[in-house]
């Protein structure tokens, strides 16, 4: 036994500095290309970029590989570099905090970030600004590191602002475009309003448990009773969710998303696919404790999940460009996230993560791919057939689709999304509504997804007559990345065999003790539900949605192409409306941005500053010193008998004021 | 024996006379003279407290009363004259400005 902690301590050594070395890279990669690059050559600036993430996931490989090996796991590693605040009762760490879900996210992180960036030196070969797309991509893994690793909600704030930073760096890249910066400035400017609900939210953390640190915080709140100072662990759950709402882009925060697609597509996959939009669902996973006791909050939780992937999943059916199509299915996506977490199944939750990091950053690579043949086109109406050109990029791209449709055994979004939809109908705060709407969501991915792979890949070809001309298949620096995320696209899901298929769900037993606390005390409040269908059943359910869902789109846009736009004509109104995303951008400009508008030129621009600042206050002070001096100026007349006269009164005066005080 | 409330008058009478000229009087060389009829009464009212209340303090002022009015004199009627030979005037209504 001696022996075996002396490995343990050793090895643990070893893995505080590993942690480092896993952080680091990114960052000085990023400092390297940002400070020198412009004088380097593209080859040497990609060599650094993607160096730093390879060394990145190398170390994230080998420090998971020492964890798993280490005899103290599965409790948490913690180790602290030096203190970064301290101010009365407040201390902050700069710590990490290593556990199984920090593995899993590590691992998913750094593995799609390496493979983007392999992807990005062919895809932004013919771009402007290749050395500050990798700078901010290199900052923005530091920062995602940051995030997932940190060991108290400061430190995970860093990360979280951090993230949202190199998030608006990313889709404003093409400064010149005006479309694009909007679309950052918006990104950011919505993602701030949760920020300030994540703000608020650790700052009641604080007040509450005098501490931010996420041992203490959880061992506190572990060690409430149930049902005790819930208001104050409500509020504060609420609140997180707030924040994860902007960041991972739930009802009624997610406007940005679908604008964020005027970034570079390698932003898209790896930041508004793969991980920053999913540090919202990490907040609610790591959190969990909070939420379990909080169990109200963890029900609003699951219900805006729930109304977010049904939400979304209703745009993407009428979405014609590509991308669009793709980042509407992301915020359904995130959706089914939340809505795992809310049911009490976290574990599922992350598993749909991992899944959905690595199918959708496949989808959105191959999009890419698309449109680089394309000459930049996204609109789906003008594809079609492009199977025969882009061989390599369909058979990727049809994976992802299978992946995310939920298509048994060789799809890994089958195994996460059925897990979620099984948790759904009979986990801690499970409830039917939910598993109805989510399974009724997996028929509309299957069938928009499918629409989008027969309206892209098949059919006659709808390309514009010189886009064909240049129309080609991407070089291997782009289709390699893509078929490494094909396999773990299909490989992926096989970790959790389901209980319905006498599996064991490998994945939830090995998050089992990161999430046993909530699971215990989740244990702890009523449940309703009946359980009315077995786990068989329940699969089957939503085997059938992902078939429907398919053969409808089979149907419809493979078959009898007309029945699209003959059902369009009919339900006309409902159409506009899909197409017009529920014209929730039009609500929003005309209760915020219209007002803010008004109220800025009305009242802030001419009456505020224009009036009180620049005419009172600025030119107020100029004009009434000069008119004072202009009456002192005329008692310096160089007259010599007004001089004396002056000194004359003023003595008299002085004298009186002597006499006066005197008596 | 002269009280001294007469001394005193005699010398507010003289001052406020200078004082007046100073003010009202245009020519340069009467205002000079009033600045002395000033000086003067100030020193009538010294030495009539010197002597009322046996003190010699007062005494002592007035001498260097004298001696500061002395030089003064000398110094303005410097001026006085250099002013004159440059802008043949001494009206005092004329010296206005601080360069030639």
């Amino acid at each position: 036994m001696a022996a075996g902690s002396k490995i343990t301590e050793e090895t643990f050594m070893n893995l505080e500095i590993l942690l480092l070395l896993m952080v680091l890279p990114p960052l000085a990669g990023a400092a390297l290309n940002g400070i020198l690059g412009r004088r380097f050559s593209q080859a040497t600036v990609s060599i650094i970029g993607c160096t730093g993430a390879g060394l990145s996931m190398v170390f994230a490989l080998l420090s998971a590989w020492i964890y798993t090996n280490s005899g103290s796991q599965p409790a948490p590693f913690i180790h602290s570099y030096f203190t970064w605040i301290q101010a009365g009762e407040l201390r902050a760490e700069y710590a990490f905090f290593y556990d199984r879900l920090t593995l899993i996210m590590t691992l998913t992180v750094t593995i799609v970030a390496f493979l983007i960036h392999l992807y990005s030196r062919g895809y932004m070969e013919h771009e402007g600004g290749y050395y500050r797309f990798f700078t901010y991509l290199n900052l923005f893994l530091f920062m995602m590191l940051t995030l997932v690793t940190a060991s108290s909600y400061p430190l995970m704030f860093v990360g979280w602002e951090g993230v949202g930073l190199c998030s608006y760096l990313l889709i404003g890249f093409y400064i010149t475009k005006k479309s694009a910066s909007d679309a950052g400035k918006k990104a950011f400017i919505v993602t701030r309003i949760g920020d300030a609900g994540f703000t608020v939210g650790v700052a009641l953390i604080f007040w509450t448990f005098h501490s931010l640190d996420f041992q203490a915080v959880f061992a506190r709140v572990a060690a409430l009773p149930m049902n005790e100072s819930e208001g104050i662990l409500v509020a504060i759950g609420l609140l997180l969710f707030v924040g994860a709402a902007g960041k991972s882009a739930q009802l009624p925060l997610y406007v940005w998303l679908p604008d964020a697609m005027e970034g570079p597509t390698p932003v898209s996959a790896l930041i508004h696919a793969a991980t920053m939009v999913t540090a919202g669902v990490y907040l609610v996973a790591r959190s969990s404790i909070i939420f379990a006791h909080a169990p109200l909050a963890l029900e609003v939780v699951g219900i805006v999940g729930c109304l977010t992937a049904f939400f979304a999943g209703t745009i993407a059916l009428t979405q014609n460009d590509l991308k669009r199509m793709l980042a509407y299915s992301t915020i359904s996506q995130l959706g089914y996230m939340f809505m795992a977490c809310g049911a009490g199944v976290f574990a599922a939750g992350i598993f749909h993560l991992m899944t959905h990091a690595f199918f959708k950053s496949l989808l959105f690579l191959a999009a890419g791919s698309v449109m680089h043949a394309m000459s930049g086109e996204l609109d789906m109406r003008k594809m079609g057939g492009l199977r025969h050109k882009l061989k390599t990029t369909f058979a990727t791209f049809l994976v992802g689709t299978i992946a995310i449709s939920g298509v048994p055994l060789i799809g890994a979004g089958f195994f996460s999304k059925d897990e979620i939809l099984a948790g759904a109908y009979e986990g801690p705060l499970g409830k039917p509504a939910l598993f109805w709407m989510g399974t009724f969501t997996a028929a509309l991915t299957a069938f928009y997804m499918f629409r989008g792979l027969y309206m892209t890949f098949f059919g006659a070809s709808r390309v514009e007559p010189e886009a064909a001309h240049h129309l080609h298949e991407s070089s291997s620096k782009m289709t390699i990345p893509l078929i490494v995320l094909s396999v773990f696209s299909v490989v992926a899901g096989w970790v959790s065999w389901p209980k319905a298929w006498g599996g064991s769900e490998g994945f939830d037993r090995y998050l089992e003790p990161v999430f046993a606390p909530a699971t215990e005390a989740l244990r702890h409040v009523p449940s309703e539900h009946l359980a009315e269908l077995s786990p068989g059943a329940l699969m089957g359910f939503s085997i059938l949605a992902a078939f429907l869902g398919i053969v409808i789109a089979s149907w419809w846009y493979l078959k009898s192409t007309e029945i699209p736009d003959e059902l369009a004509e009919r339900f006309a109104d409902l159409y506009r409306v899909l197409t017009h995303k529920y014209y929730v951008d039009e609500f929003y400009y005309w209760l915020i941005v219209r007002p803010l508008h008004v109220v800025s030129e009305k009242f802030l621009w001419r009456k505020v500053d224009a009036g009180a600042i620049d005419n009172v206050m600025v030119n107020g002070t100029g004009e009434a010193t000069a008119g004072l001096g202009d009456i002192l100026r005329r008692i310096q007349s160089g007259n010599i008998s007004s001089y004396a006269t002056w000194v004359l009164l003023g003595a008299v005066l002085w004298l009186l004021y002597v006499f006066a005080n005197q008596a | 024996m002269v009280p001294l409330s007469h001394y005193l008058a005699l010398s507010v009478v003289l001052f406020v006379i200078g004082a007046a000229g100073f003010i009202f009087r245009r020519n340069i060389i009467t205002v000079f003279m009033c600045i002395e009829l000033m000086l003067n009464a100030v020193n009538l009212a010294f030495m009539a407290f010197s002597r009322f209340l046996g003190n010699l303090d007062g005494q002592i002022f007035v001498f260097f009363v004298i001696v500061v009015a002395a030089a003064e004199a000398a110094v303005g009627l410097a001026i006085i004259i250099a002013w004159h030979r440059n802008h043949k005037s001494l009206n005092i209504e004329d010296v206005d400005s601080m360069k030639l």
